[in-house]
């Protein structure tokens, strides 16, 4: 069936009032901020407290724009008798953003978590040798540098914690082998202890339980008596404490 | 002395809304054609969603320099923007705005040809500053005005001779006094001829080949700064709000509202002009613009034989009512 002559004309109609009912796209930008997808590449922070001085960021820099002075620091030994040590220490770090294209190479490069991308923006400037930022500046950045964004939901664990929750259940594991040999331990001698107690005390049998609670806690006597197999102590038996004696 | 101050007080009035409806309208066009372009508009100009934006586009056109090309006709190149103004100032005199005499700048007996003869003048502004501007962009706009002159007003003179049919009068406040609710259905066509030959006499988008910015820089206007090119745009704001008008009263009723004399008569004109006026802009985004030859064939193979079956239509109606 053709078109009724029109419906195209009906149809531009329909399509600008519908978009007049819509919200607009404009972004009033100088008034409201933009919202930023996370991991924009705004400009480079520096984290001079991680920098070693390395010089890997400025030697994979594609167009040379990083700039870095040190000199080298001689730190006394330690301990007396011991080794004076060298250090660096960072004079100048600069990044010149009028060469910079902003690939991230430096920040993949860094070993040491020394450079991140800021989504800050805004720092146009009149002169083009104006953009060459110097430490402080690219420091102070480092105040905008967002949390990394969570993970997806069961997206596999990040390298670092699982590397340290592997130390840390290891840890764990030692510490209670540990605790619980010194419990066994404890809870031999307790027996050995309530046993010669008893056999000192053998004359007045007629009352056990006034012997019991100073000398056996309930946990050396509990097991003694109902959960025999629970119990590690066998050793702690009153029988073989008796044979013992 | 009383009948002066009456005459001073309705000039006073009419004058107030010529200036201050065409800036309505220009507003309105910046709002609505921004949102229906997903856009904001102006937000700035008086703070409140730049609601004072023509305003600063006076003061702005008022600053500039008031440049008359070296090879210009002067006078007439200096006279072209009243031409063009002024006939809508006049032409607003004359449309009752509702019920009895009170509601009217002036009455005129002969009012339709009063109106559809003075607007037609209106379009001699652009002429003329076509002609005078002695620049070929500016020469070809004035000829496109022309053609486009010719082909239209002829429509538009049918559809309203199809009302002054039906009324029996050619007054404004005789045909609304005469009007009923069914002239609506039964002069439809009519209606929509009028309205679209009146957007094209008023050179307003899809109909405006003469200015086309993007292939003749604004035809007739080309060579106009300042003052006097604001005084073209306030023109063809004015022709909207008074083409409006003007279809409000022919066919859609002017004052009558949908439950009979409520006292409201104004409310109910300006209310029609407003929605009109938003067709205009409606149109004006939704379109792109025709070809000149399309331009042509639209009027004289599409328009003119539907006025004159509208007046055929409306001849039959009349003999067979009575």
């Amino acid at each position: 069936m053709p078109p009724i002559p029109g419906s195209g004309l009906a149809k531009g109609l329909a399509v600008t009032l519908r978009t007049m009912t819509k919200k607009t796209v404009t972004a009033q930008y100088p008034d409201v901020q933009p919202e930023l997808p996370p991991r924009s590449r705004g400009v480079i922070a520096l984290f001079e407290e991680n920098c070693t001085v390395c010089m890997l960021c400025a030697r994979e820099c594609p167009d040379w724009c990083i700039y870095i002075d040190s000199h080298k620091e001689t730190v006394p030994a330690a301990a007396p008798g011991g080794r004076e040590r060298s250090r660096n220490v960072l004079d100048r770090f600069a990044i010149d953003f009028s060469l910079c294209m902003y690939c991230g190479i430096c920040i993949e490069v860094c070993p040491f978590d020394a450079l991140f991308w800021s989504p800050e923006f805004e720092y146009a400037e009149t002169d083009i040798l104006d953009l060459t930022h110097e430490r402080d500046k690219l420091r102070d950045w480092m105040w905008t540098v967002p949390e990394p964004p969570a993970l997806d939901p069961h997206a596999e664990e990040p390298k670092e914690i699982a590397a340290a929750r592997k130390t840390a259940d290891k840890l764990r594991a030692q510490q209670e082998q540990q605790a619980q040999e010194a419990q066994q331990a404890q809870e031999a001698q307790q027996a050995q202890e309530a046993a010669a107690e008893a056999d000192a005390a053998k004359p007045d049998a007629a009352k056990p339980d006034a012997a019991k609670p100073d000398a056996a806690k309930p946990d050396a006597a509990k097991p003694d008596a109902a959960k025999p197999d629970a119990a590690k102590p066998d050793a702690a038996k009153p029988d073989a404490g008796e044979g013992d004696a | 002395m009383n009948d002066a101050l009456d005459v001073a007080l309705r000039i006073v009035i009419v004058f107030a809304v010529f200036m201050v409806l065409p800036l309505v309208v220009g507003q309105t066009e910046h709002k609505v054609m921004a949102h229906m372009q997903g856009r904001l508009g102006p937000m700035y100009a008086g703070g409140f969603h730049g609601w004072a934006q023509l305003v600063a586009d006076g003061v702005k056109f008022a600053q500039k320099e008031d440049i008359v090309p070296a090879g210009a006709d002067r006078k007439v190149f200096r006279l072209a923007p009243a031409v063009a103004l002024l006939p809508y100032l006049l032409v607003l005199v004359a449309i009752p705005i509702g019920p009895g005499e009170g509601a009217v700048g002036q009455v005129v007996d002969a009012g339709i040809f009063f109106v559809l003869a003075v607007m037609g003048v209106g379009v001699l502004g652009s002429l003329m500053a076509g002609w005078a501007s002695a620049n070929k962009f500016s020469l070809l706009g004035g000829l496109r005005t022309a053609a486009q002159l010719l082909a239209y007003e002829l429509p538009m003179l049918l559809a309203a001779a199809s009302v002054a049919m039906a009324a029996g009068t050619v007054s404004l406040p005789g045909i609304l006094d005469a009007f009923e609710w069914w002239w609506l259905p039964w002069q439809i066509i009519g209606a929509l001829v009028f309205f679209v030959a009146g957007l094209a006499e008023l050179q307003r988008p899809p109909f405006d080949m003469p200015v086309a910015d993007s292939e003749i820089i604004f035809g007739a206007y080309t060579e106009y700064t300042g003052l006097r090119f604001a005084l073209f745009l306030l023109a063809e704001y004015a022709g909207i709000v008074v083409l409006c008008g003007l279809t409000t009263v022919l066919f859609l009723g002017g004052w009558h509202g949908p439950l009979g004399a409520d006292g409201l008569g104004w409310v109910w004109t300006l209310l029609k002009t407003g929605i009109l006026a938003f067709v205009v802009i409606w149109l004006r985004v939704s379109y792109p613009r025709l070809r000149e030859d399309q331009l042509q064939k639209l009027a004289w193979t599409t328009l003119i034989p539907l006025a004159l079956a509208q007046i055929a239509l409306t001849g039959i109606v009349k003999v067979a009512i009575n």
